[in-house]
């Protein structure tokens, strides 16, 4: 058995076209349109010999192994690493990293910790604070959003909604984008990510102890799941990890994404501007335009056939979410930001029973960023170039100078 | 094909041929059916797909999960004995002739 990238190598299945490509480019994690387009082009699946691994971008394909956990499994690893055959860089994830039976008793406690009712609750705050924020930037007129509005938003309310007692920007944000790395191949993004462990993970970890929870947020709901005996004390620990892995940095790429999408669409924020209804759908649409998350593995478990193609047990897929949800045969005209779409069916919050547990949390965020901003801002424009930052799971913002002027 | 009957708070009616194996949140959803929303695809987070099934149905659908249970309790219309998130119901024979009542409001 050869492996390769920490899973087993395999042979091009028959019929799969072989396509020499490295999706973790920076270049195409910079720029992927043409990546996913081309992706799309070959078929349900293209063969990736650098990685030995089979990549699907068309949504059907996509949807299908991304949501069939049976035969599908996430508990081998979402990344490139199979864990059957290598010990990750952390302990796995019991959520994100598991099968049913075991992620659903874990997956469970969260859900209810971030409950629609749950978040409905924290919603009156959450607006006050992008209000007064919004308000500020405007006074700026022109400042840098990724920092001064899609960090520094998340920032401003995760800590409270969680219950940590203290709030580390740096440890926060980049924790998520250094485990979304570890997701990739052996590169120098993954290298560079691996090396800033020791000056987050210890801060992390210590984060997630019962001591260091206020009562009154997320943390409080998963330690009384503990209290009840639904889980241990240990994996109580380990979901409010996973909130420190996955609840910021997506949440910063989301509203930073959401601005750039406005910024660069004008006519589309006077629409909104005219019909705030068209809010959540605005925010649905950023998230298939942009697909914050771009990509995340499934793992063979058993041999089997998607589209007529016999993939073996063992196989490694990435599931490219950011092609699937620009799919024209999904969505017409799938290159144009419209706010007016409702994108029902997009993948970018992934979709049956891993389906993004942070959801609510994500559009309350997001919802009332931008709420503010439809009440204060005239208009958006970019005060320079936008520039992403390569990640190997995420497609982010690295800088997004705009100017607001106020209404 | 199952013939699926959605009936509003207002009492308009649409009945609808939806394909088996789709859900009943994805049937309403393809045809455009006010009343369910489904924000989060069929996830169970959202509680935007909440309906009453009418009485006469309630016994041929599986019964509810732990899960679903407690997603129940977010809906924004008060919940009812016949309250079920339509994403979990599954279209195929057994449902034939279901009537589901939507709730005024879902968000
Ligand atoms: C715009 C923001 C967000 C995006 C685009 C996003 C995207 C995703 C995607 C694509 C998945 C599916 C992964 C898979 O199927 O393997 C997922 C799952 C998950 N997300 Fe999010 N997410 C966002 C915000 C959040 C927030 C705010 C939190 C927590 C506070 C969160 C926590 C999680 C967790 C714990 C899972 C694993 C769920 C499971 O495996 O059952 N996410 N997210
Ligand atoms: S569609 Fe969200 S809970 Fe059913």
């Amino acid at each position: 058995m050869t492996m390769i990238e920490g899973h087993t190598a395999i042979e091009p299945p028959k019929g799969v076209p072989v396509w020499d490509v490295d999706p973790y480019d920076p270049a195409i994690l910079s720029d992927p349109g043409e990546y996913y387009a081309e992706l799309r082009s070959k078929g349900p699946f293209a063969y990736i010999p650098k990685y030995s691994i089979l990549a699907c971008g068309r949504h059907e394909e996509t949807k299908e192994v991304f949501s069939d956990w049976q035969r599908f499994v996430s508990s081998r690893g979402v990344g490139l690493q199979d864990f059957k055959l290598e010990k990750p860089w952390r302990p796995q994830s019991i959520v994100v990293e598991a099968d049913p039976p075991y992620h659903s008793q874990n997956r469970k406690v969260l859900a209810r910790a971030m409950s629609p009712k749950a978040i409905s609750a924290l919603k009156e705050g959450f607006q006050i604070a992008a209000d007064r924020l919004i308000d500020e930037l405007v006074a700026r007129g022109t400042f840098e959003a990724v920092e001064d509005l899609a960090e520094a938003y998340p920032v401003s309310i995760f800590p409270d909604a969680v219950g940590l007692q203290e709030g580390n920007k740096r440890c926060l944000i980049d924790y998520g984008a250094m485990v979304f790395n570890g997701l990739g191949p052996d590169n120098k993004l993954r290298q560079n990510a691996m090396a800033m462990g020791p000056d987050i993970v210890p801060w992390i970890n210590e984060q997630c102890q019962r001591s260091k929870i206020d009562p009154g947020g997320f943390g409080e709901t998963i330690f009384a799941a503990a209290d009840a005996g639904e889980i241990n004390e240990e994996e109580a620990g380990m979901l409010v990890r996973s909130l420190l892995s996955a609840g910021v940095d997506t949440t910063v790429t989301g509203i930073g994404s959401t601005v750039w999408c406005l910024a660069t669409n004008p006519d589309q924020f006077e629409r909104l501007k005219d019909d705030p209804d068209l809010l959540r759908p605005a925010f649905e649409e950023v998230l298939r335009y942009t697909s914050p998350v771009h990509s995340f593995c499934r793992t063979a478990d058993v041999d089997t056939e998607v589209a007529g193609i016999s993939i073996k047990k063992g196989t490694k897929i990435l599931c490219v979410l950011g092609a699937a949800n620009s799919d024209e045969t999904q969505w017409p005209d799938a290159g144009k930001f419209d706010v007016a779409r409702r994108p029902m069916g997009h993948l970018a919050m992934g979709t049956g029973i891993h389906g993004c547990v942070g959801q609510n949390l994500a559009r309350a965020e997001v919802g009332a960023v931008l709420n503010a901003i439809i009440n204060k801002v005239d208009k958006i424009e970019l005060a320079g170039d936008a520039v992403w930052r390569p990640n190997n799971a995420i497609h982010a913002l690295d800088k997004l100078p705009v100017k607001f002027t106020g209404k | 094909m199952t013939k699926v009957t959605f009936i509003s708070a207002d009492g308009i009616k649409t009945v609808v041929d939806a394909k088996d194996g789709d859900s009943l949140m994805q049937t309403a959803v393809n045809n455009s059916v006010d009343g369910i929303v489904g924000e989060c695809g069929g996830s169970m987070m959202c509680a935007t797909c909440h309906v009453y099934v009418d009485a006469a149905f309630a016994d041929r659908l599986p019964p509810l999960s732990d899960s679903e249970d407690e997603m129940l309790d977010s809906t924004v219309a008060e919940r009812r004995q016949t309250s079920r998130l339509s994403c979990q119901i599954e279209i195929g024979p057994d449902v034939e002739g279901i009537i589901v009542h939507t709730p005024e409001e879902q968000q």
